[in-house]
């Protein structure tokens, strides 16, 4: 198996991942990033990102083309849609093996795999994706032109999304698992003020139905146990992120939820392994917070790099 | 236009050519949307271990669109973007609606193209 040697390995090709390489690869260390997906992470899900500082708005996709090309033009090498066959961060020289380009091994390596949206995990779920089951609302959002629909979740992103589906639909009943929501005040206040949304609070979506395209969502009343069946073509479902972190259980300390455990500088509890972005174990998950962690990582591993350099010599 | 690594197909008469040419097809029709942009990621990164398949995408919103993959009965259920149709030898193989990761598009290749 061919064998590539660098300094710094990035795992994750999002907004994290990428500053971390343009800060890596900026301080003449070879930089190598690799990504299981698209580069650009969950900033390829936002179709406007208006609350980037220097930058007006524009579409997540377009950021993190732009992000891409600036670690590039500084020499990072970046490959996406990689297979990993396993990775080893433990001893002084990590590895990561990958499907079709051999093993790539460095003393440093920065873990920033990024989140996937949440589902809830019904096998009924999984037969309605595209046939009436959607987690983009700007994507879908015109299939569903009269019809009635729903959105599952009750944070900013399912109410706001709530309410831009409203253009198109003829009604929108929001279900959600509390009696409150966790959206911003302001969020709420737009969905309340909308006369096509509906609310059904404390509901555990149990069941999706339908023939060829779904036809309704099943709903018990977490409290009173009561089933509910309501009739809708549409379903998109905002219950929040899970950290792709599966492929790290065992290896690097994660919390309960899978997020990985980190110290201010990014530092895991392995030596040489440094973790940012929305998998690190973090209050607040925005473009600019995985920007900062990127950051702080890279700035630190590079110092690391240097002084084993120094050492070798 | 599409911004995409793949080739475009821009016409009804191209899409017919392609159908009668008997090649093995992949044709990625969607936008420039946050579902979309993997989906053709992943077919360019598969272009070199499936050298026999053509990896197309469509405008969705085109006129070709309309007259070609949209009317196909293989997709009329479909309401997510994008829409993935395999052809072998002109007929439809595999559909898919909607994101689809490259172990899922390999799945497809593997069982029907190879």
């Amino acid at each position: 198996m061919e064998t590539h040697r660098y300094d710094a390995i990035v795992l994750g090709g999002g907004p994290a991942g990428l500053t971390a390489a343009i800060y890596l690869a900026r301080a003449r260390l070879s930089t190598l990033v690799l990504d299981t997906g698209t580069t650009g992470g969950q900033m390829n899900l936002s179709h406007e990102v208006a609350n980037y500082p220097g930058v007006l708005a524009t579409s997540g996709a377009e950021l993190g083309r732009i992000m891409r090309a600036q670690a590039e033009s500084f020499g990072a090498r970046v490959i996406s849609q990689v297979e990993l066959l396993g990775v080893t961060l433990q001893g002084e020289l990590k590895s990561v093996e990958v499907e079709d380009e051999g093993l790539f091994t460095a003393p440093v390596v920065i873990l920033a795999p990024g989140g996937a949206p949440r589902a809830l995990g019904l096998d009924s779920e999984r037969r309605f994706i595209g046939r009436g089951i959607s987690y983009c609302a700007t994507c879908d959002g015109d299939f569903f032109a009269g019809q009635d629909i729903a959105v599952i979740g009750g944070g900013n992103s399912a109410l706001e999304e709530a309410v831009s589906l409203t253009k198109y639909a003829s009604s929108v009943t929001i279900l959600h698992e509390f009696d409150h929501f966790q959206a911003h005040p302001w969020a709420v206040e737009q969905a309340r003020a909308n006369p096509k949304i509906r609310f059904m609070m404390e509901q555990m979506v149990t069941e999706f139905e339908g023939d060829e395209r779904l036809a309704a969502v099943t709903s018990l009343h977490k409290r009173t146990g009561k089933t509910v069946r309501v009739p809708v073509t549409g379903a998109f479902i905002f219950i929040g992120y899970v950290p792709r972190t599966l492929f790290l259980s065992g290896q690097v300390e994660l919390t309960e939820r899978g997020e990985i455990v980190t110290d201010e500088r990014m530092r895991t509890n392995i030596p040489g392994v440094y973790a940012a972005g929305d998998a690190r174990a973090k209050l607040y998950r925005q473009i600019t917070t995985a920007v900062s962690d990127g950051t702080v990582a890279a700035i630190h591993a590079a110092e690391q790099v240097e002084a084993w350099k120094k050492k070798a010599s | 236009m599409l911004q995409t690594k793949l080739t475009h197909i821009e016409s009804t008469k191209q899409y017919q050519e392609l159908l009668t040419s008997g090649k093995k097809i992949a044709v990625v029709c969607g936008r420039m949307g946050p579902m979309c942009i993997p989906v053709y990621d992943v077919m360019d990164s598969l272009k070199t271990k499936y050298p026999d398949v053509e990896f197309m995408d469509m405008e969705f919103d085109a006129p070709v669109a309309a007259e070609t993959i949209r009317r196909l009965p293989e997709t009329r259920s479909f309401q997510g973007l994008p829409f993935t149709v395999y052809f072998r030898d002109g007929k439809v193989v595999a559909a898919t609606s909607s994101i689809q990761n490259k172990q899922q598009v390999k799945e497809i290749l593997d069982a029907k193209l190879k």
